[in-house]
């Protein structure tokens, strides 16, 4: 045989054995334990492709924001502050920053003393912070079922227990809230906080109705708890009344003038301006803003200077009416999301079996729906990638024990072009329709939608499926699958 | 080899292994360069051959999995365009990715694999397959295990406790293939054999591989009561691996004697991994699969095993990379 060179590496003591490699796991915290890589988010990252239409991302859109504008700002910012944008900031923030999200928190009627405020680097920041000053290992955090994707990771990082509570139409039931807070109790156990998303929560969609807000602060008052209010979206309400925050809530109740002692607030630029600047805050009571500001002087002293100028500019930004440049700019972003999410629920109607149902959120960027219960949306996904290039988030990624929530997938509308809002549910349904026929076959029961997957299915002569004498889907994914137009003949009205 | 090589290291590629397939493509690379070769990356897609004939590589080493880099695609075009490659050829990698193909070759020649059953989804909606289930519980008893057939890691393994689970089972597990195997569930220790091709006599150079011989049997202990599961195979910590597994002679024996009788049956060349399960109640060994592109991470059981065996990493890949040109005409 031709050996290689054998021994080239021994000479410069670089060679890896096993042993050595082994030796990383010994090293690692325990706390990497709680940080898993799931399938699901394996699976997830195949699906950013360009032929693939994603309604998986969390994403906001940024499309519709001025390049003059964002020129203009930029070229102040650098022109004006220099020294300062190219400098370290305070760790709590710089001021003209926090003028800014006072302005932003009023109008959602919340009224906030500068002093308690810190910005963060995006609003993930907040809830990583928060973790890291309240969670010991094996600590409670109580949680919505679903609850932020995103969070997930971050309290299996602090190795969080968390208890997650089903929500209904309106919400975190309160009662079984208490049941849980009571259970809990009796081991001897007490939350550190609860966390949760009040306005069209992420992913479920649903908001907690003014009710069970006044009840939540009750309770947390009752009992002593913290309550970590996360509320991205609640100024991208498209339709009802807008309810006070949490923090509002509690402050009344407090009554000392507008600060709330048990409520940490977390807000964010992502959603009602661009997530690219990764800025977010958290107003909190003092003691607790201590330890999120020492947490941030350890994770990144401060956050950008140059993002805090650019949107501290942005804000003094009048239009000829004399108007505030940033709220017609969410103006703007509420009708567009508002069109794309009436058109989402009505593609949904469309090409989702009976057996399915979804929420209707009132603002937002995301749509919850539920399938059959035997459908696993983590296959559907898996499924859905190979056959018909779509993505979506599978209920999974919102529960902590990976395994909940399996029959049920997140959908964004906000960020993504109406044609491929049409064409990515029109796909999914696709899919669907091919497990819910299938199940239909095994089960022996009648399905009604049985016959319009096949229909489908024919009708588009796919020659990925049902090779003659191969049945492997090995062909499909070697062609690489274009992004199919939406084309009306194709697309099924199904008789309901 | 009088010098050293122009390597192309495959890897990545559109299988749902993607991730753990960059992983062993880079240990991969790292052991390469230390060795002394040209290491030249390709990131399997759309324009691989085109890639690969520009690069102009003396020999393609393969660190996919799953779809395209297993199941003997990638091989028969490295074929086609004449490159020299690593591992096993066209016919063995179907025959390994194919678990159906496999357990029926098994049975066959008289190698223990767990009783089972198989199902096209086309045989569902066509032939009426699902009047059959009956008669496969009846045979097989619960719980069972459904597999896609062509799947390399855990995605898409069901388990069916009872019947009423079997029917989501099959939907999930033909989510990802569209051919399914309904399987026996064993009860035991999760062992894997990793079987490498001995290394040639020194006075033929380029001659035919020496005997195939067994590593140390690796087993592997999941940390959590959970079926092991994706997410445990892969990631540091999830899974304790234990090399050479705590075994009888006897039976360390018996599960070597078994993995080369499989890598020989199925016509594997240069490196294979064969799991199997040591029955708890009766300490049968049954044999589940045979893996043709074993992983190279660092957390993979076939560096581990090499590693006990006194091989290290480097030689490892070095003598992987001489079954590019071992291969049987």
């Amino acid at each position: 045989m031709e050996r290689p060179i054998k021994g080239a590496g021994d000479g410069r003591g670089a060679r890896a054995t096993a042993h050595e490699l082994a030796r990383y796991e010994a090293l690692f915290a325990a706390r990497t334990h709680g940080m898993k890589s799931s399938a699901m988010r394996e699976m997830m990252a195949l699906t950013e492709r360009p032929d693939v239409i994603s309604l998986a991302g969390g994403l906001p859109d940024t499309t519709t924001f001025a390049p003059e504008l964002y020129a203009r700002l930029m070229a102040k910012v650098a022109a004006e502050s220099t020294a300062r944008a190219l400098q370290y900031g305070p760790t709590e923030g710089m001021a003209a920053m926090v003028e800014c999200i006072v302005e932003v928190m009023a109008e959602e009627g919340t009224l906030v003393d500068p002093g308690e405020v810190i910005v963060t680097t995006g609003g993930q920041q907040v809830i990583d912070l928060v973790c890291k000053a309240l969670i010991d290992p094996g600590d409670v955090i109580v949680a919505e079922a679903p609850t932020y994707p995103g969070a997930v990771p971050t309290f299996g990082a602090y190795q969080a227990e968390v208890a997650q509570i089903e929500m209904d139409a309106d919400g975190l039931p309160i009662d079984a809230l208490e049941g849980t807070l009571d259970r809990l109790q009796a081991q001897g156990r007490r939350p550190k906080f609860i966390y949760t998303i009040p306005n069209f929560q992420n992913p479920g969609g649903v908001t907690m109705s003014l009710a069970r807000r006044r009840r939540l602060v009750e309770v947390a008052r009752e009992r002593e708890l913290l309550v970590l209010e996360d509320n991205p979206y609640g100024l991208l309400r498209y339709e009802g009344e807008p309810l006070p925050t949490l923090y509002s809530l509690d402050a009344e109740a407090v009554g000392r003038g507008g600060a709330s002692d048990l409520v940490i607030y977390l807000g964010t630029f992502s959603k009602i301006l661009s997530p690219g600047l990764r800025l977010g805050w958290a107003v909190a009571p003092r003691p607790v803003l201590e330890k999120l500001n020492l947490g941030k002087q350890g994770a990144d002293l401060c956050s950008s200077s140059v993002t805090q100028l650019f949107v501290a500019a942005y804000f003094k930004e009048r239009d000829a009416q004399g108007r505030a440049a940033w709220r017609e700019y969410v103006e703007r972003l509420k009708s567009l999301y508002r069109r794309r999410r009436d058109l989402m629920l009505a593609e949904l109607e469309q090409h989702f079996g009976e057996e399915a149902s979804w929420t209707r959120p009132q603002g937002g960027l995301f749509i919850w729906a539920t399938l059959d219960e035997r459908i696993d949306t983590t296959d559907l996904l898996a499924l859905a990638r190979k056959n018909e290039g779509v993505a979506f988030v599978p209920g999974r990624a919102a529960y902590m024990d990976g395994r909940s929530g399996s029959s049920s997938m997140r959908l964004n509308f906000a960020g993504v072009p109406d044609d491929d809002i049409r064409e990515g549910v029109r796909r999914i349904g696709r899919a669907v329709r091919e497990q819910v026929g299938l199940l239909g076959s095994l089960t022996g029961s009648s399905s009604k939608i049985l016959s319009p997957s096949q229909d489908v299915t024919a009708s588009q002569g796919d020659s990925e499926q049902d090779l003659p004498g191969d049945g492997e889907t090995g062909l499909a994914d070697v062609v690489e699958l274009p992004r199919r137009e939406a084309d009306g003949s194709a697309r099924q009205r199904r008789d309901r | 080899m009088s010098a050293a090589k122009r390597v192309a290291v495959l890897k990545g590629g559109r299988s749902l292994e993607r991730k753990v397939s960059l992983r062993s493509g880079a240990q991969a690379q790292d052991a390469l360069g230390r060795l002394g070769h040209e290491v030249l990356p390709v990131d399997v897609g759309p324009s691989f051959v085109e890639q690969l004939q520009a690069v102009e590589p003396d020999v393609a080493f393969i660190a996919l999995h799953g779809r395209d880099g297993e199941d003997g695609t990638v091989q028969g075009l490295l074929e086609a365009i004449g490159v020299p490659y690593t591992g096993s050829g066209p016919a063995a990698c179907v025959c390994c990715t194919d678990k159906v193909l496999a357990k029926h070759l098994m049975r066959e020649a008289g190698v223990p694999t767990p009783e089972f059953a198989f199902l096209r989804e086309r045989s569902i909606k066509e032939l009426g397959a699902a009047a059959s289930l009956g008669a496969v519980e009846a045979k097989l008893g619960f719980p069972l295990v459904v597999k896609p057939a062509s799947q390399g890691s855990a995605l898409g393994v069901k388990f069916a406790r009872a019947g009423e689970e079997l029917p989501g089972a099959l939907v999930g597990a033909f989510s990802y293939d569209r051919k399914i195997l309904i399987e026996r569930y064993i009860k035991g220790r999760d062992l894997a054999v990793s079987v490498l091709d001995g290394e040639p006599g020194s006075q033929s150079p380029g001659g035919a591989a020496g005997d195939p011989v067994a590593l140390p049997v690796v087993e592997a202990v999941p940390r959590e009561e959970d079926f092991y599961d994706y997410e445990s195979r892969y990631e540091i910590g999830m899974t304790t691996f234990v090399c050479p597994a705590e075994l009888g002679a006897e039976t360390t024996a018996r599960a070597q004697q078994l993995a080369l009788a499989v890598y020989e049956l199925l016509g594997c060349h240069g490196v294979a991994r064969v799991d199997l399960m040591l029955e708890e109640q009766t300490g049968a060994l049954w044999v589940l699969e045979t893996n043709v592109s074993p992983g190279l991470t660092e957390t993979s059981l076939l560096p581990q095993a090499a590693d006990a065996a006194g091989i290290g990493f480097d030689d490892l890949v070095s003598r992987i990379l001489g079954s590019a040109w071992t291969r049987p005409a």
